[in-house]
């Protein structure tokens, strides 16, 4: 009797400090909890961990990509929970400190490639539920190159000077005064879904232009455009149910996302549950942006009869001579701000080297537009885009050869 | 000893229109498959872009989507005393290759078959008694009706979103459709093509003649379409490039369109390009397919398991597949024993070019598309008393516009000299003001006893393998009925106000050098009797219970359409066998 009260005595308290280890933090939530997995999982989509942790094609989360950015390139840590190369050993404060702080397991600053000054605005309980999830895939032993980032750009105690200019670290604050939908819609945006990274405009060290937010911005041989509800350039003429269907299936009545939207999309947005593209529609439609109306722009009548020209051969078969294009299928260039966006690159991009839009569930038939970048030259891309810019309804500045052929050396080696 | 890859489910052997069908319908069910093709994945942006589609001598005259010859070929005879010879130039016909396969190149147009097509040899024996029918003739019953197949022929239209005006809707006859078609339990998914002036002409002169035109059922969309799959379509442009070219424009009815967008997102579906299927392998007691086994671009042979088979290539390589795997008995028309190689068919087709004086007619040949036109059906199939004519059969016939390409639309009236100045005026001043009709009289062609397919006894492929031997020529019956019809063609087109006509009949022998369609049917026909047919009514093997063929080799003799909207419902309808009854008890699917 003794003998096994002992023993169940012992077996207590090996139990009891199994329960201590894995519960750190008093109150903390179970890692291996299904409600817990599956927030954090959703959590991921918004925030597209994936887009920058996977290598397309790769396995998922096992990092390896390289993210190219004004200062070189950085590429991104394995983050599945193999305990050598990924974050399997990381605790969970290293772990938040990451993902909010910008600060390295070993303290070292991260570079905002790590969009840790939009993450700062999740809760620590968000940042353990994509802890848990993570911690529910398989490890990859995987383990990540070298960043490529020239002197002084390597050192990274640099990043505590660029901290005091540019983050603001804290919780997403709601505002009292909007609706829950619209505050819902701004957290996405400033947090998990860091839409800023991409379409705010960038200081010479990288900072975002506060004064310029979601007006768009140019990075990676791309222009992102105006996501503000300006009128001429932005978000203006389409509804906020625009808006959330180009977020879940990648395509609307006027436009399909390319380029790095088409993979925002297909890894985040379209994942995404209804009310929260919807609430993203709201906020972006609350955004006044910039009131400038471009003064119609004075296009000459032997660019524009050239361009006309170009247009009708190459160009209306899909997107109409009236530049309607077809719903869901063919872009409205008409409606286009992409087309008539005050940084054309994306607009002379797609032109010279084709894209192709995103296959989603709901919208899988992913049309492309082809490369004609070896069919015209500089001055007939021009030519074309000057038109379509100017037609329609349509005024902004005329495109110059010169940014054509910016455009095709800026991309000549780069990937589509 | 070929390496082997993972078993699956279901293999798909070449994949144009009817493995992608299979492909979808099999996954929806939640099977593994896989699926080879011998030629390259093909997209419709990467591979088609308007930016230079247009391009007649690439794609038309030195055959860019098609096979080439030197991978494989046939030799080709008029008559069994002959020596055949190898093909070295496709002319007659063109076997399709690549991803999408005959569906990337093909006009679209999208006929149904006559109800009495398929009860052919009961329906004209009935009609005519048996002495009517020429004694060589083996025409058959299909061992399917077109009730049976009315809902998959729905299935596909609307899959492919198919524009036309329905001339029979559930047995009320339509105005302004084709009032011989069986009856349809839906109209056409889009309404019909606007038509360019040379086919309101021929519809007048033809109603003014007392027929009953209506718009050729297309493929190429007159408005933008949206699928049972959710893929989207655009409408098309009427560039005058589709017959023999790709669509960029998402606005040609292809398995690019219409399928394959959905079909690859699918995780139980995978595809290997450039992968050729040489052998279906079969167990020691020959009743049970195990796989095949095919070569990669590499020369290395590989072999795929699986327990369902489905061979899904052209007409020409499903027969000759089952004829190097040695399942079922090859045909031997001498002893009129075997079925594999039986019952081959092609089409019969003719034309009459109108030149018209050109300060009056201008009809801007270049508008055009695959299958635009405007066609009557009074001399199809068995809609007319064939008891005066002393033949069967019979075709639509039709103004239908593809296109003024600038090599091949250089049409001159009868009489002028083939080259020099007096030519370059006349391809001048008739461009604008000829009617240039295609396949404007598309004729039935019926089956007979010494027209058939087998293995050549000489020639051999780069794999050491016979070539498949065709003996191929034109009967009195096919001849009789293409006279008839390009009379009656022609009589139209002079109504029109030709000024002079270029008649060409189709005449004897069958000659392999032009190209007349791509409609080669038969060898492995489905019916009612293992004795004379390779399949049953659903395309599963009569020998192979687990091997199914697809495609218009199953089709008994052809009829006076396009086969494709009927090997597309064909392929739905064995799908739904598979599906329905198969899969539950996989074994022979009719008792013979």
């Amino acid at each position: 009797m003794r003998r096994i009260l002992q023993s169940r005595t012992l077996a207590c308290a090996a139990l009891l400090s199994a329960l201590t280890a894995c519960c750190a933090h008093a109150g903390s939530p179970d890692m291996q909890e299904f409600t817990q997995i599956e927030r954090g999982r959703y959590l991921s989509i918004l925030s597209d961990c994936a887009g920058c942790h996977t290598v397309p094609g790769g396995r998922p989360f096992s990092g390896g990509r390289a993210i190219e950015t004004p200062f070189g390139n950085i590429v991104s840590p394995n983050v599945t929970p193999d305990l050598e190369t990924g974050i399997g050993a990381w605790s969970d404060d290293q772990f938040d400190a990451a993902v909010r702080k910008g600060i390295g397991r070993t303290g070292a600053h991260l570079y905002p490639a790590m969009p840790y000054t939009a993450y700062t605005r999740l809760s620590r309980d968000d940042v353990m539920a994509i802890r848990a999830y993570l911690s529910s895939l398989e490890p990859v032993r995987s383990s990540r190159n070298a960043n490529t980032l020239p002197f002084p750009f390597n050192i990274r105690s640099a990043m505590i000077v660029w901290n005091a200019l540019y983050f603001t670290a804290g919780d997403y604050k709601p505002d009292p005064t909007k609706s829950a939908e619209w505050n819902r819609g701004k957290f996405i945006v400033d947090g998990p879904a860091h839409c800023g990274a991409c379409h705010t405009p960038k200081t010479l060290l990288g900072g975002d232009r506060t004064d310029q937010y979601l007006q768009g911005a140019n990075l990676q041989g791309w222009s992102a455009p105006d996501i503000t509800n300006s009128r001429r350039t932005g978000l203006g003429s389409w509804t906020a149910e625009d808006v959330a269907l180009y977020l879940k299936t990648g395509h609307n009545r006027t436009s399909a996302a390319t380029g790095p939207m088409a993979e925002a999309v297909e890894l985040s947005t379209s994942r995404m549950r209804d009310e929260d593209t919807k609430a993203i529609a709201t906020y972006l439609k609350s955004l006044p942006g910039k009131t400038d109306e471009a003064a119609p722009a004075q296009v000459d009548a032997n660019v524009m009869a050239a361009g006309g020209a170009i247009y009708r051969d190459q160009c209306s078969a899909c997107h109409g001579i009236e530049g309607k294009g077809v719903p869901h299928l063919f872009p409205a260039l008409a409606e286009s701000t992409m087309v008539r966006s005050n940084d054309p690159t994306t607009a002379i991009r797609i032109v010279l080297r084709g894209a192709r839009s995103v296959g989603t569930k709901a919208e899988p038939t992913a049309p492309g537009m082809p490369s004609y970048g070896w069919q015209l030259d500089d001055g007939q891309i021009a030519a074309v885009l000057s038109y379509v810019r100017n037609s329609w309804g349509g005024a902004s500045a005329p495109i110059d050869a010169k940014d054509v052929t910016r455009v095709r050396s800026d991309t000549a080696l780069r990937n589509d | 000893m070929p390496r082997r890859l993972p078993r699956k489910d279901v293999v798909i052997v070449g994949f144009g229109w009817t493995g992608a069908i299979i492909a979808n319908e099999l996954t929806d069910e939640g099977l593994e498959v896989i699926a080879f093709e011998r030629g390259p994945w093909r997209d419709a942006p990467t591979d088609f872009p308007p930016g230079y589609m247009q391009d007649e001598l690439r794609y038309r005259i030195r055959h860019e989507l098609f096979l080439r010859p030197d991978q494989l070929t046939f030799t080709f005879r008029n008559t069994m005393g002959q020596t055949a010879l190898p093909i070295r130039s496709w002319g007659a016909f063109m076997p399709p290759n690549g991803v999408g396969g005959g569906g990337v190149h093909w006009n679209a147009e999208m006929w149904r078959f006559l109800p009495s097509d398929f009860v052919l040899k009961t329906h004209l024996t009935e009609r005519y008694g048996a002495a009517f029918l020429p004694p060589d003739m083996t025409i058959q019953d299909w061992g399917i009706t077109y009730d049976e197949l009315e809902p998959h022929y729905d299935r596909f239209e609307y899959l492919c979103g198919t524009s036309g005006t329905a001339g029979n809707l559930r047995g009320k006859i339509m105005d302004g459709g084709n009032p011989f078609e069986g009856p349809r339990s839906r109209p056409y998914p889009t309404p019909a093509q606007a038509q360019p002036f040379s086919h309101t002409l021929f519809g007048k002169a033809a109603r003014e003649l007392g027929y009953k035109p209506f718009p050729q059922p297309s493929g190429n969309l007159s408005q933008a379409y949206t699928n049972p799959l959710g893929l989207r379509m655009g409408p098309c442009t009427y560039c005058g490039f589709c017959e023999w070219f790709g669509c960029g424009n998402y606005s040609k009815a292809t398995p690019q369109t219409t399928i394959l967008p959905h079909l690859i997102r699918k995780s139980n579906f995978s595809l290997r390009d450039n992968s050729e299927v040489v052998r279906i392998n079969v167990d020691r007691s020959g009743k049970r397919a195990t796989g095949v086994t095919f070569v990669d671009s590499s020369g290395e042979e590989w072999e795929q398991q699986a327990d369902l088979v489905i061979l899904s290539a052209y007409t020409m390589f499903n027969v000759q597949l089952l004829l190097h795997s040695q399942i079922g008995q090859p045909y031997d028309p001498v002893t009129n024993t075997g079925v594999v190689g039986r019952n081959y068919t092609h089409q019969t087709i003719s034309s009459v070019n109108g030149f018209f004086d050109n300060k009056k007619f201008n009809f801007n040949p270049f508008i055009g598309s695959g299958s635009i036109g405007m066609c009557i059906d009074e001399f199809n199939g068995d809609n007319f008393d064939h008891g005066p004519h002393g033949f069967v059969g019979g075709g639509y016939v039709g103004q239908v516009q593809t296109g003024g390409r600038p090599i091949e639309s250089t049409l001159v009236p009868p009489g002028t000299p083939a080259w020099g100045a007096e030519w370059k005026k006349a391809v001048k001043d008739n461009y604008l003001s000829t009617v240039k009709p295609g396949t404007g009289v598309h004729g039935s062609f019926y089956a007979y006893r010494d027209i058939y397919l087998d293995l050549d006894p000489v020639y051999k492929d780069r794999f050491g393998r016979p070539l498949m031997r065709i003996t191929m020529d034109l009967k009195d019956n096919e001849i009789k009925q293409n006279k008839f019809l390009t009379d009656k063609f022609a009589e139209i087109i002079k109504a029109m106000g030709a000024e002079k006509l270029a008649v060409q009949y189709r005449t004897a022998p069958y000659d392999i050098t032009t190209y007349q369609t791509t409609h080669l049917n038969g060898g492995a026909i489905m019916g009612s009797d293992p004795k004379t047919s390779v399949l049953n009514k659903y395309l599963q093997s009569w020998d192979v219970p687990n091997l199914f063929v697809m495609g218009a080799s199953a089709f008994p003799q052809n009829a006076g359409y396009n086969p494709t909207l009927t090997v597309g419902a064909l392929a739905y309808w064995s799908a739904a066998a598979i599906r329905n009854q198969y899969l539950k008890n996989p074994g022979r699917l009719v008792d013979a």
